[in-house]
């Protein structure tokens, strides 16, 4: 499929492999598609505190912070990773294009906003043996990154920058590099893969694992705010579960107001991680307050998790009274043999990711 | 630190005066800072050498509306309107047009425009009352509707189908977003008269007679008909400022001069003072900028401070000044070929044809001026000798249409202009030249500089059709208010714009009252 110009595999081998891979083993995937803006400037910092909902007061040179950034109501337009490199050196990593809003939200300060997709590879390494594998394959330093730390390293000839984050809620690493330097880091990583269990995966092993790991996919699991057509169907963050990214005494930004609006309100709905009860498939499926009850919901994805054999799902619920219902039921409409069949389930609401393993945040990472 | 104050207004320009006049008169303590040393701004009178007085850029205005004479006492203050004045449409054969508020005549005028005229007037008056509402208030929302926002457009709408009836009605929609070229066109016949009417239509406006929507702003300019009939501003006591300033005064506002503000101070979202260029900061439970929206948003504010998106749509305002003011210090009486000295008095107008404007328009998209541009003159040392020296004279001349961002600069190409426009003078006037022995051009550069205007832009922004009404001077502070908690706008890039009218400064003050004043 088509991901801001590039062609990505949905399936590179088998699911079942990629998936594993990523939760027994080591993935890669190619992410070079991700948006990548370079901001510089003595304003960059007084400009990416004015554009994102976090207090990144505390972000420094070397480390990684996750952000969310809204539109003047306060509505989503996407997440995604801000890398600080200098006092004054930036990059921004999103998902969806966001060169216009980036440059129109420059005006007034003392920045500079370059895009850099297109120069820079990045690969992610993700799986509890990444850190073994990235280690035989050469690149020494590793031990000692935290995660959402970022060091310049070499892997053999090759200069690369590493940094210890990832969508997959597992151990994991981000090469950057040169584009011309990309297929021989490539070689370099499976180059090992006698040694390890190493599979390049596509996006329906990560679409798997970001839901078990509890991650909101802007676009997917909600509509982003600039690419809303209707009144109401963008969302906030406090209504697709971000509000801990939100920062309403940290100064101002775009939207704050809005947000402290929506904030002193009772709560309208959110996105609630649920578990739904059996293993049918319940992509798409709606929420009811009780079986053949009122509609209070939908599900925007779901997915079977095979380290936790559950039902797991991301879905819209309703609040009522600014209150989360307190029983859910899912009506599944599936098929047998071709005939439509509904089925109700009953959800259970997770407040902690599905699926966060110890081994994912331990420095220095596990050895094998 | 004056802790005491309610409300500090940015600009004694005519709108902040009369937003200061009501507010102190509903008991808030006001502060007004000017950074010129008089009010008035745009309107403030104006000096060449020792001995020539101008009536400043406002040189042909009309009476403020009953409500701001009655409710701010302006007659008690000295202040009257000036002598009702006729439009002299100038041709360079000596065939003038006189043009007054119900006749029009003149040398070769079809007697089918004579006659068409009173009734072409009488039309658009009819029209220019039905919007009569919407001026007087602030603009609707049309989201989270407040029942006065439904009583403003109740009222339009009653004016629009039943103060007008249908048929009238009808021509009033097919005409309001029109050009007034078209208008005029399906109206009259003679040039020198359509060139005339073109003029109040475009006159301080980027747009020419044939742009989209100079029937709306030719609407707006005739608001000012339904106060009262046209004359010239002369000086003294009885010019507008002088009694706002009187009455702002006398109600317990202050007016503090030569003092320029440079940041408007904000905490949480909330605007509480302002620091001056002296590095002084005031306090006050409002903040109310009579500036330029842009210069308010972008240089007082600033957008780090605003929404992404609404510090966008503010660099986005459109609002090019294409009009300069030329002053001419006159050594004696100057003589119109073919035009008796009594009409000398009124507004003299060069716009031969509604082409000739068209034309000069063009140049300034092109940003060059025109060799032959529209000049609207007024003597105003006729109205009152006190202007000048004995026996001489001051003339001013709106010069139209003259870009802001002239090619090769202004510095170099300032006095060529000025001796053109004089030149082009001399064609109507022969003894003019002779007769200068001073003169002043204000470019919109020069008015941006010395007035804050940005590019120099007399009503803070186009009157066009999407920055009117609950667009002006934008979306999200077209209620007076702004993104800023306790910051109000009541400046002419408000609703209803510009023009010498202290609505928008009413309006503000209303709305500021309705909201609480400075609790």
């Amino acid at each position: 499929m088509a991901w801001n110009t590039y062609k990505v595999a949905r399936v590179v081998d088998k699911l079942s492999t990629e998936y594993f891979a990523v939760r027994s083993g080591c993935a890669v995937m190619d992410l070079t598609p991700m948006e990548k803006y370079r901001i510089t400037g003595k304003g960059a910092r007084e400009y990416l505190d004015r554009l994102v909902t976090r207090d990144i007061s505390k972000l420094r040179p070397g480390r990684v912070t996750y952000i969310v950034w809204c539109n003047d109501e306060g509505k989503v337009i996407d997440d995604g990773t801000l890398f600080q490199f200098g006092e004054y050196d930036y990059r921004l990593c999103s998902q969806h294009h966001q060169f216009d809003w980036l440059l129109m939200s420059a005006a007034g300060f003392d920045v500079q906003v370059e895009v850099e997709t297109h120069d820079v590879a990045a690969l992610a390494v993700q799986g509890p043996t990444s850190y073994s594998v990235l280690t035989a394959a050469g690149i020494n330093g590793l031990d000692q990154l935290k995660p959402f730390a970022i060091a310049d390293l070499r892997c053999g000839d090759i200069p690369i920058t590493v940094s210890r984050t990832g969508y997959t809620g597992d151990l994991g690493y981000e090469l950057w590099a040169q584009p011309a330097d990309a297929l021989p880091l490539w070689d370099a990583v499976f180059g090992v893969q006698g040694q390890y269990d190493i599979h390049p995966m596509g996006l329906d092993a990560l679409e798997m694992v970001r839901v078990e790991a509890g991650f909101v996919m802007p676009g997917f699991d909600f509509n982003t705010a600039e690419s809303t057509v209707r009144n109401g169907y963008d969302r906030s963050p406090y209504e697709v579960g971000l509000g801990w990214v939100v920062s309403l005494d940290k100064g101002h930004f775009t939207g704050r107001k809005a947000l402290l609006a929506e904030n002193s309100k009772p709560a309208r709905r959110r996105l609630t991680k649920i578990v739904v009860d059996g293993n049918k498939p319940a992509g798409g499926a709606l929420i009811f307050d009780r079986k053949n009850g009122k509609r209070i919901g939908e599900i925007k994805c779901a997915i079977w998790s095979p380290i936790l054999k559950a039902n797991l799902a991301l879905a819209d619920i309703d609040y009522a009274d600014g209150r989360l219902p307190s029983r859910l039921w899912a009506r599944i409409d599936y098929q047998r043999e071709l005939k439509w069949l509904s089925a109700w389930a009953e959800c259970r609401v997770q407040s902690k990711p599905f699926y966060n393993p110890e081994h994912r945040s331990a420095t220095p990472p596990a050895r094998y | 630190m004056t802790e005491r104050t309610n409300a500090i207004i940015i600009g004694a320009g005519h709108n902040g005066l009369v937003c200061a006049a009501y507010l102190a008169r509903a008991g808030l303590k006001v502060l007004c800072l000017e950074s010129a040393d008089s009010a008035g701004g745009m309107s403030a009178p104006r000096t060449i050498g020792d001995d020539y007085h101008f009536p400043g850029l406002a040189q042909a205005v009309y009476p403020v509306s009953s409500a701001i004479r009655r409710d701010l006492k302006l007659d008690q203050f000295g202040y009257v309107p000036g002598e009702a004045i006729d439009t002299v449409a100038l041709d360079a054969n000596g065939k003038h047009l006189t043009i007054g508020t119900n006749s029009v005549s003149g040398e070769g005028l079809p007697e089918s425009d004579e006659k068409a005229y009173p009734i072409f007037r009488e039309q658009y008056l009819a029209y220019t009352k039905t919007l009569r509402p919407l001026f007087d208030n602030k603009p609707p929302r049309l989201k989270d509707m407040a029942f006065a926002d439904k009583a403003t457009l109740a009222k339009l709408g009653w004016n629009i189908r039943f103060g007008l009836g249908r048929e009238a009605m009808n021509e009033f929609l097919r005409v309001a977003a029109i050009n007034i070229y078209d208008v005029l066109n399906e109206a009259f016949e003679d040039d020198r008269l359509k060139g005339a009417i073109a003029v109040d239509a475009v006159m301080g406006s980027a747009m020419g007679p044939r742009t989209p929507g100079t029937v709306l702003t030719w609407l707006q300019r005739l608001q000012g008909e339904l106060n009262g009939p046209m004359s010239l501003q002369s000086g003294g006591r009885s010019q507008l400022v002088h009694a706002l300033t009187q009455s702002a005064e006398d109600a317990g506002a202050t007016v503090r001069f030569n003092t320029q503000v440079n940041k408007i101070l904000i905490e949480n979202g909330k605007a509480f003072g302002v620091e001056l260029s002296t590095g002084e900061m005031l306090k006050a439970r409002l903040i109310i900028s009579n500036a330029d929206p842009r210069s308010t948003f972008t240089r007082l504010v600033g957008a780090p401070r605003l929404d992404a998106m609404f510090a966008n749509r503010v660099t986005q305002i459109r609002g090019t000044g294409v009009v300069a003011k030329l002053q001419l210090a006159l050594s004696g009486k100057p003589e119109f070929t073919g035009l008796p000295e009594p009409q000398m008095g009124g507004r003299l107008l060069v716009a031969p044809s509604m082409k000739y404007v068209e034309r000069a328009f063009n140049h300034s998209k092109y940003d060059e001026y025109s060799e032959h541009p529209v000049l609207d003159i007024a003597i105003p040392s006729l109205h009152n000798n006190a202007l000048a020296p004995e026996g001489h004279h001051v003339m001013s001349v709106n010069v139209a249409f003259v870009p802001y961002g002239l090619e090769g600069g202004w510095e170099e190409q300032k006095s060529t202009f000025a001796y053109k426009v004089i030149s082009q003078l001399g064609q109507y006037s022969p003894n003019l030249k002779s007769l200068v022995v001073d003169h002043e051009l204000l470019t919109p550069l020069d008015i941006e500089k010395q007035f804050g205007a940005v590019q120099g832009h007399w009503h803070h922004g186009e009157l066009s059709i999407h920055q009117s009404f609950m667009m002006r001077p934008l979306h999200g502070a077209a209620q007076y208010d702004t993104p800023i908690e306790k910051l109000f706008l009541c400046g002419a890039g408000s609703h209803p714009g510009g023009g010498l009218t202290g609505l928008p400064g009413r309006n503000a003050a209303k709305r500021i009252l309705k909201l609480g004043g400075a609790k």
